[in-house]
């Protein structure tokens, strides 16, 4: 960076060129008054405390002049003194003026700017004019609103608009009377807002703050525990209690953004409900026991059910050596491959796709990638509800002329930012993205040189789309061809394109054709091996790729080796001194079968709901009623610790050290924050404590980092990966050696399939598992909240108030025909089971399609959805089921 | 159609008018027109010609400017030149008809003047009345002349003939014709208009806009409103070659909503101008592509300056933005920009048509052609005028406004709307140029000129502006939020006898740092009236505060009503009108109001028959009356 010397205040500073005055001065411990620069933030000079004098007697504001060489700048002097300081004066007079009661004193730029110009505030205070006093708005569970502390900086504003893209509040009024607010001045809660925090981290006064704002003693580094980003931040803890968080600006997926969960949705680590001891069912109730005691009676009933009795589901939520730790537990102790994780609800479909045609299941880019992407097609994803940080980044992307295609039949928030939106009715994806291929090879828009370099099966594939003339693909999905057209010319023609895609791509019974066709379109353009284009699978969970990557699947060993491989399996053999059980075992969703059928016996399920995560919840609680041995591990004594025989205590994320992979593949530390809540213990000491007293061996790890070195040495995509190196780099799988900078972009050179080829998959349109009749004449879809994640969430009171979307949505002309009113009270009902809900009129739901939100406990939208599942992943068709809406009288 | 095509299709149309049999009654129908009653005229007359079964044209046109004489009506009758009828009403404008049409009495009692050749018998040229004498017709050459209507009129009369030689022309060459001309933004802040579009043209970028700014939020001005409803094509033909110099293919019109008529004659003018190639795709046949789009304002007084006008076009709120980057770099939706007043473009389409040195005989050595004001307050002509730059205040007052109403003494013009100064009788002399304003420490501005007489007083009109000011500040900058609220209370207290002796120092004090510390040109120039007001008028405001006496008797909580009990009748009138019952008395007794009661409205002073004069209006002097009501001596 090319430097420049200046002279600020008789000093002479050096400064890079570009940066502004007031940037060079703060830079070199010079102060400036200032309230409405922000460093995160284009300036904005609107405050106009930053002026300065330059050498002609100029004054000017210093935020906005960029650096000059031999300038010679002075911050104080009778000129600026004279324009300065009456601004001061008016703006102090007229702020709320009692610092004591304030949670900002001593962190407030309007005190600093007092301090520095030794302002007599008993004079200023003559100044003061009569004004009407607003309220504060206290509506959001998480910060309040004071508009008489507010100096209208605009740096809230600006965060909104520019830094999370939600552009939820924004000057209202004129004159005097101007003043920050939502969307027809209504209350925050009842806006556009998302809570995200990120307007009051940056308020330079008290105006927006934190509810129950205190500064904390300690600060750890750690990462989120909520959505698959995998949002780095430092938890700031006081008494054994985590008080605050502030997002990591140095790490790459985040960049130092939060959304309301990560940011507010922590107290759940210190929830009253958290357990405090193992529990033991005695006479039908659970009752508190040592640790001794339960795992002493697990480790006597376990000893009668090794084999293909017993079956393990291990947790999305718990680290990777966790997970490993698990599967290892399954595989070694009780000699079954029965493992799975709640990946199989979501993620399975990517895995065996991408595994089959590119190599590797994982995302082939990186988040970061995203801001500089020409073109996004978001399909099936609601990405600002579920990963709102990546939401964030998406809306940047299109205020700086990215184009975005998005295909979902709800409207979702990126409709409206949208170039195009794509409506298929549901689960006719496969034959609208045949279509969007078919039209780019017709008009040759593909990229012929990639496809003959690197791809193979183009033929057969190309053969395939015969079948999806436009005409027939608008028929099925009800898109018209034009716009189909319009779409696929966009994606093909603007590169760099990524896909970005989520559950509404993969749960349904043939989600791994959604996939194949989603990887047909980008082997078609290149648009893969590239920066910033390539395949995005979001990931819901913080470490569903991570439970994966550690092998808690039925057929792969970790790293995803797999289990039929005989001399995989022998290298695990020889690595772990056991003979391995060579059957690959059963999914998760076929183990809630087998329970059922007897065949299998015992569950140990770690930190899951399957009774509210899987679909058709009745049968999965049939299940856990009748399992001979049902052994929960969890933090709270949650719905499936009601069915459970034993509650082993978990520590949560906050309370151990570890590893979470993220969607993008990184893998990154969390940190121990706080001491252990009560008894509880981290999952992986439970395992290899109970491993031990069912003589397992190789279970003697004293510390995360040394299970991270055995997964090192077993999964060689992890080969390079280590605590030390943890602390120090940024990593992203695959890293082979400890040499290895690890991988951001996959398959530059070449992919990860035997023959270094990527395939092309030729595909043909099937009806889905369940279709509406005359009964069940409308389609339920699943979606994501905000405020929701998981069971967590539903442990912090703020996101269970800002998250009551306890409804179902209605177009307004179903709502019509079958006479119900917003508000009414509607029962649900499909051929496995009714709920209640208060209906919903909007037209965001298309006409024929009703949607709820999946994270409820209250109205298990899952008693009613298909079980059906895709016939290679085994993934349910959750996400879509035939139902009828009886209005409640 | 080729340009001769089209020029002599209107010239056929244009010369029916002139030169058929059939008379034809010209309509000052702008919305100045119309508040005067001119669509009841109109009704009158179309009444009036059937009943006298006269076959007769009926046209609306725009405003010709002499406000003080609406409605008028122009009658054009065969062989006669044309005669101009001023303050006409329904019933006057019958018998006008039947006066004049049939029985051949031009009325000179009614006419204001005749324009074109030949002579009427007792009734003067209209432009050598003294109104109209001192102004030149340069952008309101049309005004009041042709139908705003056809774009036949417009052609007719010299109109796109601009344009068919700009795009016969280097735009490089464009621009020096604009220089020659010595054409200064007309929008107030005077910038030379030729380095503006230099600037703009030499950025390199495929897209640039250009914007013709028609906020008109000034109280009192009306001259853009006029324009666009008299002659909106001249301002369209100055677009499209201000376009075509910068290489802009897609601009704006950003006009208040509140100037419904002028949108409307926008919205027909265009579809006209496409008809005829005149905008659109290759315009003319030259290759040239421009298309052009109305964006209606929503009320804010600060979506006039410029940043903040565009980003109301991007659909933001109107707030300005520091510059730089100034809009000739990066403006609407980040690409360069060209941004002037609806003036400034009704110059350019002439300039092109005779010539920059033709333009640049008007004027001064700096300012250049001439400049159009909405001349208003307490004269006796009021109404829109056009004068060559450099012309005196004092001409301009004097002589086309026909001084002050009423026979009372001047005291101060202000300049420039709510942004500008008071500049008083001393400075009469000055010349209206954009150096001479700024230096007596007012602004050209877009065009208000308020005349005030003595019985205004400085203090009150200065709290009017800056209250205008203060409530339409966007609130972004805090010396222009707070700072001028700061000063408006100061103002208030002064007004209200409450004043410090510090208070004015503290006025300056501010207004120096409002002026300069302010964002944009809102709040630069808000305390302009304050601060020429103190300048000028400095013992006015000391009266104020150390006698609590407002010399004008205007400011209510300094003045005081009182009634003359040697002068009272006892005749109740007062007693009855006034709306707060502080008047006691009776028949034949005095009357006596209650100061406290007292609401200071003046009604009483009213009403009070002229004969008696009982009632006084004072202020810092207390007059004994009686403290009830007493029998009146003599009765």
């Amino acid at each position: 960076m090319d430097k420049v010397t200046l002279t600020i205040d008789s000093l002479n500073v050096v400064a890079e060129r570009g940066m502004t005055i007031l940037e060079a001065a703060l830079g070199n411990g010079i102060y400036i008054p200032h309230l409405c620069y922000h460093p995160d933030l284009r300036p904005a000079g609107a405050c106009r405390l930053c002026i300065v004098e330059i050498e002609d007697g100029q004054l000017v504001t210093a935020s906005r002049v960029p650096v000059k060489g031999r300038i010679v700048v002075r911050t104080r002097s009778p000129e600026v003194d004279k324009m300065l300081r009456p601004i001061v004066e008016v703006l102090i007079a007229n702020h709320h003026s009692d610092c004591r009661g304030c949670h900002s004193s001593g962190q407030c730029e309007l005190q600093k700017i007092i301090a520095h110009l030794r302002i007599d505030r008993r004079r200023v205070r003559l100044l003061k004019l009569p004004k009407p006093e607003p309220p504060r708005d206290t509506s959001n569970p998480f910060f309040d609103f004071d508009p008489n502390k507010c100096v209208l900086c605009g740096i809230c504003v600006r965060t909104c608009k520019n830094i999370t893209g939600i552009s939820a509040i924004d000057f209202i009024n004129r004159g005097y009377a101007t003043k920050i607010g939502t969307f027809g001045d209504k209350p925050f809660a009842h806006s556009r807002c998302e809570s995200c925090g990120e307007c009051v981290i940056r308020c330079p006064v008290g105006a927006l703050i934190a509810k129950k704002a205190q500064r904390p003693k300690h600060k750890v580094k750690s990462v989120c525990p909520y959505c698959g980003v995998g949002c780095g931040f430092y938890l700031g803890t006081r008494d054994n209690v985590i008080i605050n968080t502030q997002g990591n600006t140095d790490n790459p997926a985040n960049k130092g953004n939060l959304c309301v969960k990560g940011r507010f949705g922590l107290t759940f680590v210190t929830s009253p409900e958290r357990l405090t001891s193992p529990l033991i069912k005695k006479n039908g109730e659970l009752t508190k026991v040592s640790w001794d005691e339960a795992l002493e009676l697990v480790a006597i009933k376990l000893t009668k059910y090794r084999g293909e009795q017993f079956a393990l589901i291990t947790s999305t939520k718990c680290t990777n050596e966790e997970n490993y730790i698990a599967q290892k537990f399954a595989r070694v102790v009780m000699n079954t491959n029965n493992i799975d994780s709640g990946a199989r609800l979501c993620h399975t479909p990517n895995l065996r796709v991408l595994h089959e045609t590119i190599g590797i299941g994982a995302m082939t880019n990186s988040i970061e990638e995203i801001d500089k992407t020409a073109c996004i097609l978001a399909i099936g994803t609601n990405i600002t509800q579920a990963q709102p940080v990546i939401g964030f980044r998406i809306r940047k992307a299109v205020r700086n002329g990215s184009k975005l295609i998005v295909i979902n039949p709800k409207e979702n928030d990126l409709c409206r930012l949208a170039n195009i939106w794509l409506r298929p009715y549901p689960v006719t994806d496969v034959a609208l993205l045949m279509g969007i291929c078919r039209l780019i090879v017709e008009e040759g828009l593909l990229d012929t040189t990639f496809i003959k370099k690197r791809c193979e099966n183009f033929d057969e594939f190309k053969k395939s789309l015969d079948d999806f003339p436009l005409g027939r693909v608008e028929r099925i999905t009800g898109v018209p061809q034009e716009m189909i057209a319009a779409a696929a010319r966009i994606y093909a023609t603007i590169r760099p394109a990524a896909i970005l895609w989520s559950t509404g791509i993969t749960q349904h019974s043939q989600g791994t054709d959604n996939v194949f066709a989603l990887v047909n379109l980008a082997l078609l353009t290149g648009n893969i091996g590239k920066p910033s284009s390539g395949l995005y699978p979001l990931l819901g969970q913080n470490n569903a790729q991570g439970a994966c990557d550690m092998g808690c699947l039925p057929g792969f060993y970790p790293g995803y080796q797999m289990v039929t491989d005989a001399e995989v399996r022998k290298k695990f053999e020889v690595a772990w001194g056991i003979s391995l059980n060579s059957e690959p075992g059963l999914a998760l969703t076929e183990i809630f079968q087998a329970v059922l059928e007897g065949k299998v016996k015992v569950l140990y399920i770690i930190g899951s709901e399957p009774i509210l995560s899987m679909a058709d919840s009745q049968k999965v609680k049939g299940a856990l009623e009748k399992v001979a041995i049902l052994i929960a591990q969890d933090i709270f004594s949650n719905e499936t610790a009601k069915f459970a025989h034993v509650v082993l205590l978990a520590a949560s994320f906050a309370e151990k050290r570890g590893t979470f992979t993220n969607m993008e593949r990184r893998v990154q530390k969390l940190n121990k924050a706080i001491e252990p809540i009560g008894d509880s213990l981290p999952d992986w000491k439970i395992i290899c404590e109970l491993a031990k007293r069912l003589d397992g061996k190789g279970f003697d790890f004293s510390s995360p980092e040394e299970i991270m070195s055995e997964i090192a040495s077993v999964a060689p995509m992890y080969g390079g990966i280590s605590y030390n190196r943890l602390d120090k780099e940024r990593l992203q799988w695959s890293c082979l050696t400890p040499e290895d900078l690890g991988t951001s972009i996959l398959y530059g050179e070449q992919f990860h399939t035997p023959n270094g080829k990527a395939k092309f998959t030729p595909l043909e349109y099937k009806r889905p598992a369940e279709t509406p009749d005359v009964d069940y004449p409308l389609i339920l879809t699943t979606e994501s909240n905000l405020y929701q994640q998981g069971t967590l969430s539903h442990k912090v009171a703020g996101l269970n108030i800002l998250g009551s979307k306890n409804f179902v949505e209605i177009n307004s002309k179903d709502a019509a025909d079958l006479g119900v009113n917003d508000g009414n009270i509607v029962q649900v009902i499909s051929r496995r089971g009714e709920i209640i809900a208060g209906a919903k009129v909007t037209d965001a739901s298309p006409p024929g399609v009703v949607t709820m939100s999946f994270h409820f406990i209250e109205n298990q939208i899952n008693m009613l959805t298909n079980p059906a599942l895709d016939p290679v992943a085994k993934t349910p068709a959750a996400k879509m089921c035939p139902v009828r809406i009886v209005p409640q009288t | 159609m080729t340009f001769e095509e089209i020029e002599k299709k209107a010239l056929l149309e244009w010369r029916v008018l002139e030169q058929v049999e059939k008379p034809c009654l010209l309509v000052g129908a702008a919305t100045c027109g119309r508040s005067a009653g001119a669509l009841a005229v109109i009704d009158a007359i179309n009444k009036t010609l059937k009943e006298f079964n006269i076959e007769a044209k009926v046209i609306q046109v725009g405003c010709i400017g002499l406000c003080y004489a609406e409605p008028m009506v122009d009658i054009i009758k065969p062989g006669r030149p044309r005669i101009s009828y001023g303050n006409l009403t329904p019933e006057i404008v019958s018998q006008l008809i039947e006066d004049y049409l049939i029985k051949d009495n031009t009325r000179p009692d009614l006419a204001l003047g005749y324009i074109g050749d030949g002579r009427v018998d007792g009734i003067p040229a209209l432009f050598d009345l003294p109104v109209l004498k001192p102004q030149v017709r340069i952008v309101l050459r049309n005004c009041g002349f042709i139908d705003p209507e056809n774009i036949n009129h417009y052609v007719a009369n010299d109109g796109y003939k601009g344009l068919v030689r700009a795009l016969k022309m280097e735009p490089e060459a464009i621009i020096q014709e604009i220089k020659k001309s010595g054409l200064r933004g007309r929008g107030g802040a005077g910038f030379p208009t030729w380095l503006k579009w230099d600037i703009c043209r030499r950025e390199l970028s495929p897209e640039k806009y250009i914007i013709c700014n028609a906020d008109e939020g000034d109280p009192g001005a009306f001259m853009n409103r006029s324009l666009l409803e008299g002659d909106p094509h001249s301002v369209l033909e100055g677009m499209v070659i201000g376009a075509y110099a910068i290489g802009a293919n897609q601009g704006y019109i950003y006009c208040r909503a509140e100037y419904p008529l002028a949108l409307e004659r926008l919205n027909i003018a265009l579809p006209q101008m496409e008809e005829y190639g005149f905008v659109g795709d290759n315009i003319l046949g030259s290759g040239f592509n421009f298309h052009i789009k109305i964006k209606e304002g929503a009320g804010a007084f600060v979506c006039g300056e410029e940043t903040a006008l565009m980003a109301s076009i991007e659909g933001k709120r109107g707030m300005p933005r520091a510059r730089p980057p100034f809009p000739a770099q990066s403006g609407l939706w980040g690409k360069p920009t060209n941004i002037n007043n609806v003036e400034t473009w009704a110059n350019v389409a002439v300039i092109l048509e005779k010539g920059g040195e033709w333009y640049a005989q008007y004027g001064t050595e700096t300012s250049k052609g001439s400049k159009t004001f909405a001349l208003v307050g307490k004269v006796e002509r009021t109404g829109l005028i056009e004068v060559p730059l450099g012309i005196k205040l004092g001409e301009v007052i004097y002589e086309v406004a026909g001084g002050i109403l009423k026979g009372k003494q001047f005291k101060a013009v202000q300049t420039g709307g709510p942004s500008g100064g008071c500049l008083p009788v001393n400075l009469l002399d000055l010349p209206v140029d954009y150096e001479s304003l700024t230096d007596a420490g007012s602004i050209m501005g877009s065009g208000g000129m308020i005349v005030m007489d003595e019985d205004t007083c400085v203090v009150d009109i200065a709290e009017y502006f800056l209250s205008f000011t203060q409530a339409e500040s966007c609130g972004k900058c805090v010396p222009c939020r707070v700072g001028t609220k700061q000063m408006l209370n100061i103002l208030e207290r002064i007004s209200k006898g409450e004043g410090k002796l510090e208070d004015i120092e503290q006025l300056e004090r501010l207004a120096n740092t409002v002026k300069s510390g302010s964002l944009c040109g809102l709040g630069q120039t808000a305390p302009n009236p304050v601060l020429t007001t103190i300048r000028y008028f400095r013992s006015e405001y000391e009266e104020h505060i150390n006698k609590k006496r407002c010399p004008a008797l205007v400011c209510r909580k300094l003045i005081s009503f009182y009634i003359l009990p040697d002068k009272c009748a006892g005749c109740m009138i007062c007693l009855r009108n006034c709306p707060v019952e502080a008047i006691r008395g009776g028949k034949r007794l005095i009357h006596v109001i209650d100061q406290d009661k007292c609401i200071e409205c003046g009604t009483c002073l009213d009403v009070c028959p002229k004969r008696f004069s009982a009632v006084v209006k004072v202020s810092g002097v207390k007059i004994e009356v009686p403290r009830e009501p007493i029998l009146v001596k003599g009765s």
